[in-house]
């Protein structure tokens, strides 16, 4: 009976260790890429300062922990949208239908959250994706290969994991006959 | 009696599922570095954006999207492009402070990395 309760006991230590460091940021002297001996180690700024506010305020399970869309349209970061003066800053609303999906739902490609990050010349003219919509072969296996989509997401943007934040209209629903049959209708609504 | 085996086995599971490695987007650069007896240098992403949109370096600056596919040399910076367009005493930091961006661990491979989910892209 003892053996049991300490084997409990153990088992509740385990799953909380194993639990708090999942939510945690890796301090940068414990995070196995930077030097815990280099002299930027106490002037670089945490990640846990930084994320951590944001996270509250933006949570997300999975990358940074942090929304990053959500963060930017609650105004809790306002990063600089161009250094030099005469960069012309490309905004776009459009919303592209993504329809050879499968078994899995419709992806709704949306310009807005992109281009308040991305220039247009970051996807096009580059062979990313072509200006057309619907003209490029996009495909799971090439965006798990870190190709188009997954250029970004898996690596900066929300990962791979994250199936149903993309793949999120349901083939029939309002939202497919909202685009009335096309590829691409005009924005709006986040 | 079934339960404790299982409830083990999930604990552990759930240890060894903790990110062992860097904060979502840090990338190493070491095209030279290393080489040149610095240590690598450590980008992170998170950083960045939270103070400019990815367009500013990859757009304006001329970073290309891909990992590894820029030769960042620590001439171009010291002349003002790459991360000497911010990274010139005025933005940020100057580039004589070398130890603050070549503050790799010994051996730390370049290239990007992931987090608890994902190792990053395409790697699974």
């Amino acid at each position: 009976m003892a053996r049991r309760a300490l084997l409990l006991v153990l088992l509740a230590g385990l799953c909380a260790v194993a639990l708090a460091a999942g939510q945690k940021w890796l301090a940068i002297a414990k995070d196995d890429l930077h030097d815990p001996q280099s002299p930027a180690v106490g002037v670089l700024q945490e990640p846990a300062e930084a994320l951590g506010a944001l996270g509250a305020l933006a949570p997300d399970a999975v990358g940074n922990q942090v929304r990053w869309v959500r963060a930017l349209d609650q105004g809790a970061i306002q990063p600089r949208t161009n250094i030099l003066p005469e960069t012309k800053v490309n905004l776009r609303t459009t919303e592209i239908l993504l329809v050879n999906t499968a078994h899995m739902g419709l992806v709704k490609f949306p310009h807005r959250q992109h281009t308040a990050w991305l220039d247009c010349s970051n996807c096009h003219g580059n062979g990313i994706f072509e200006q057309k919509a619907g003209a490029t072969r996009i495909g799971m296996l090439r965006v798990l290969a870190g190709e188009k989509c997954g250029l970004c997401h898996g690596a900066v943007a929300f990962p791979l994991t994250e199936c149903d934040r993309c793949h999120s209209v349901t083939r029939g629903s309002p939202e497919h006959a909202a685009f009335n049959g096309a590829l691409v209708r005009e924005g709006g609504a986040p | 009696m079934k339960f404790l085996p299982c409830a083990l086995v999930l604990a552990l599971g759930l240890l060894a599922a903790i990110p062992a490695q860097a904060e979502y987007g840090d990338v190493v650069l070491d095209r030279s570095s290393t080489r040149q007896g610095m240590r690598a240098v450590v980008f992170p992403h998170w950083f960045h954006r939270i103070r400019f949109r990815c367009k500013v370096c990859h757009s304006e600056l001329g970073f290309k999207m891909r990992a590894g596919a820029n030769y960042v040399q620590m001439n171009d910076i010291i002349n003002g492009k790459f991360c000497g367009m911010c990274h010139n005493g005025q933005i940020a930091w100057s580039p004589d402070r070398c130890d603050l961006c070549h503050s790799a661990k010994k051996g730390v491979k370049p290239g990007i990395y992931g987090s608890s989910e994902t190792t990053g892209p395409s790697r699974w």
